[in-house]
């Protein structure tokens, strides 16, 4: 009785139903964990974490030269299209990510992420992919983008009033 | 109305001398005796046990009604709040559903079964008194710090966003006042230990609840590592701790104190299986070990909320996240398992030992006590744990990340498990403690399945929203042009028709248990009235091993199983049609 003190022989093995099912548990417990570094090595799909200490400022910098280098079409928000193969950058701040991308289907890019202000999240959508963009840390992904079309890039992450605003753009072509 | 003879327990087989025991060490003691249970129930204990409880409905309430405001706000076609209310009532329900709610409502859990199961008297007043005035004081300053904007950040408050000081310093004292809590838990245990009230081992409830007490000491250490030092920043006393650690600790704390509300809810589906079904553990060892599994494999679990941030490696991801081969998830499993097998058990003695399910068909369904208990067992399996492990695998957390899904998994453990198994408790501890019979008992029946259904729309709603991208902690998904499509906003109103089931339910438990302690009929002199237990099948002869058998609980596992092996099997297709990335 799970209110009362057990009887005193009461450390045994377990037997039956319930020593299959530890069996079963375990067995599966196994398989789960071996599903990560397995597809750490053979997946397609990992978030290493690959990250670098960056001051807001210099990110900003390193935005700025970025955008001045490879725009194709000015704005308030200018589409810039970096080299295939290239480095990319993108800055998230209150409200806005900044610039467009403008990517090619088939080729892998380092992509850049990182924060003028507070924490953001990065959510790709309808491909539904997320990662965290932090102040402070330049978040390196190296991505490869395999549709065609406008993707919209959602912040997820709460950033204060103007959070649900916070929606940027990536084309691939 | 005539006492209940005697309950299928047998608690109240032995008449308990009257005379009060002696007990060494202690002087002028105070203590009754059960009238329902005939055991000795401390006073003091009584009495905190009774404001922890009132404290914890009073802050179920608030986090209540903000649940309602944000699933219509959530509910895309009625989006009923302004956006910056829509941020802070979500600050406003997460610290108090989360927080408040759940750690009153164990602490009262825990002096409730130190003292009533141990037999022994709460360790101080004195140091009761200070724990409750400083959590009741941080919850004060909390809520009315949300309340008047100040802290519109919610409830995990990531640097560099900012709240007042009294944000932070009334979480600090909230925690401080949950350990001093605990401390007094330990130190009641430790008399009890010393004075020899019970004998041999202490009973499963009692060591679940330690164990609990245990990962919670851990837990609020690290709520105050990270605390402090950002209550001091707010100050301007010191520069900005990193956002990064933030996370790391305030994680610690995050996911940690779900493995204590974890082991708190598992004692509490020993103790109702007891108590409604007059079930034992078949095994005490295996219980025990699954225990103290979740003692050892969960440090550093606040991996789960870093799967996709910058500055913490794959190695340290996947190694964190399976805690060492995902033994804490292997605990959860066998106590699935261990809870249902050992109610199939008892109920197969009584005679119920037709096919495969007899037991569980015939199982005191209209019992509150145990359909709050069962359905948060099959809530917390089936939806909260899958889900769990399945967005906790560090690949598959990049198409989950800050979704939808994170609330749908979450409001099916804390709150269809959690939340629901310690209402089933309830329902016992407030005839017991505060000695009044619940009113309007057919509502009270209906409860926990009006509640339990809301909780499975909710969550339900969330998790497929979340597959469709929708973000969570957002007012509005269409501000910014079309998105996301019709299927989604379908899934955000099952949501909030979930949400509104799910808050009546809340708040007829609610109702129910207020009126009952100011209005319930009293039951000093007599036996708490039963809530319904099954009552052996005298006549029916059945062999032996038909009496043992634990098959419809193997089956049950067994789909279990599948659903699990299918849902995670799923998500890693689904991974693998996103881009590359790396
Ligand atoms: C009537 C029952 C409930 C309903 C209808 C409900 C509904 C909701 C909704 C709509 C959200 C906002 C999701 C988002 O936009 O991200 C939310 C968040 C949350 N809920 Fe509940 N909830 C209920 C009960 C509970 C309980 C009992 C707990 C805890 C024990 C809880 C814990 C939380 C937490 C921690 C959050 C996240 C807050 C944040 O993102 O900062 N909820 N809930
Ligand atoms: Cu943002």
């Amino acid at each position: 009785m799970s209110i009362h003190s057990p009887a005193a022989d009461w450390f045994k093995a377990p037997h039956g139903h319930e020593k299959v099912w530890i069996g079963l548990a375990l067995v599966w417990c196994l398989i789960m964990s071996l599903m990560m570094p397995y597809w750490h090595f053979r997946g397609q799909q990992n978030s290493a974490g690959e990250a670098y200490a960056v001051t807001p400022e210099d990110f900003a910098a390193r935005v700025d030269r970025f955008v001045e280098a490879n725009t194709v079409q000015e704005g308030i928000n200018p589409i810039v299209e970096p080299p295939p193969g290239g480095h990319a950058y993108l800055l998230a701040r209150q409200y806005m990510w900044y610039p467009v991308l403008k990517l090619r289907a088939g080729e892998t890019y380092t992509l850049h992420l990182s924060s003028a202000d507070v924490q953001h999240g990065f959510s790709l959508q309808p491909i539904n992919m997320n990662f965290q963009v932090m102040p402070g840390y330049d978040h390196v992904l190296t991505l490869k983008p395999k549709t065609k079309g406008v993707f919209p890039i959602v912040c997820n992450e709460f950033c204060g009033v103007g959070h649900h605003m916070m929606v940027g753009q990536v084309i691939v072509e | 109305m005539t006492p209940q003879s005697t309950n299928s327990i047998g608690l109240t087989g032995s008449p308990e001398p009257a005379v009060v025991l002696p007990q060494p060490g202690s002087s002028g003691i105070r203590r009754r005796i059960c009238d329902t249970t005939g055991l000795p129930i401390c006073l003091d204990a009584q009495l905190f046990i009774r404001i922890n409880a009132v404290l914890a409905i009073v802050c179920l309430l608030i986090g209540g009604i903000g649940a309602i405001l944000l699933a219509l706000t959530r509910w895309q076609t009625i989006h009923l709040l302004r956006v910056d209310w829509f941020y802070r009532i979500l600050t406003l329900h997460g610290l108090n559903m989360l927080i408040f709610w759940i750690l009153f409502i164990e602490v009262a859990i825990l002096y409730f079964v130190s003292t009533s199961l141990l037999k022994v008297q709460l360790f101080s007043r004195k140091v009761a008194w200070v724990s409750v005035i400083m959590m009741f004081v941080g919850a004060v300053m909390v809520n009315v710090t949300i309340l008047v904007g100040k802290a519109d950040v919610t409830m995990t408050s990531y640097l560099p966003l900012l709240a007042h000081p009294a944000f932070y310093l009334g979480i600090i004292l909230v925690a401080v006042g949950t350990l001093i809590a605990v401390y007094n838990y330990f130190a009641t245990i430790y008399v009890a230990k010393r004075d020899k009230t019970y004998e041999g081992s202490v009973p499963l409830v009692v060591f679940g609840a330690t164990a609990a007490a245990i990962i919670a000491v851990v837990t609020l250490l690290h709520g105050a590592v990270v605390m402090v030092p950002t209550f001091l920043h707010s100050l301007g006393w010191i520069a900005q701790p990193d956002p990064m650690w933030y996370r790391l600790i305030w994680w610690g704390l995050g996911h940690q104190s779900q493995q204590v509300n974890v082991c708190a809810m598992v004692s509490v589906w020993y103790f109702l299986g007891t108590m409604t079904t007059g079930a034992r553990p078949i095994n005490e060892a295996v219980c025990r070990s699954a225990f103290v599994l979740y003692i050892l494999f969960i440090n550093l679990a606040s991996a789960h909320h870093l799967l996709v941030d910058p500055g913490v490696g794959s190695t340290w991801k996947i190694w964190n996240t399976s805690y060492a081969m995902y033994l804490a998830v292997l605990a959860s499993m066998i106590h699935g398992f261990t809870v249902p097998a050992s109610v199939e058990v008892s109920m197969r003695a009584k005679g119920y030992t037709k096919g495969l399910f007899a037991w569980l068909t015939n199982a005191p369904w209209k019992n509150p006590g145990f359909s709050g208990f069962f359905l948060s067992l099959l809530i917390f399996g089936f939806i909260g744990g899958i889900t769990g492990v399945t967005l906790g695998t560090q690949q598959i957390n990049i198409i989950a990340h800050n979704t939808m899904r994170i609330p749908g998994h979450f409001h099916a453990t804390v709150v269809g498990g959690t939340t629901l198994a310690f209402m089933g408790l309830i329902y016992y501890v407030v005839p017991l403690i505060f000695r009044r019979d619940y009113i309007f008992k057919p509502l009270a029946r209906i409860q926990p399945y009006l509640f339990a259904t809301g909780i499975m729309m909710l969550s339900l709603g969330m998790s497929f929203a979340g597959s469709m991208g929708v973000s969570r902690r957002s007012w509005d998904i269409d501000g910014a042009g079309s998105i996301y499509g019709p299927a989604a906003h379908l899934m955000l109103g099952v949501a909030g028709i979930g949400g509104i089931l799910a808050f009546l339910g809340l708040l007829t438990f609610v109702l129910l248990t207020v009126g009952t302690v100011l209005f319930g009929r009293s039951n000093v002199g007599r036996k708490m009235d039963d809530w319904g237990t099954p009552k052996p099948l005298v006549a029916k002869v059945a062999a032996a091993s038909e009496h043992q058998s634990t098959r419809g609980t193997m089956v049950l596992a067994i789909i279990f199983l599948i659903s699990f092996a299918v849902y995670y099997f799923a998500n890693w297709k689904a991974l693998a049609d996103v881009w590359p990335v790396r």
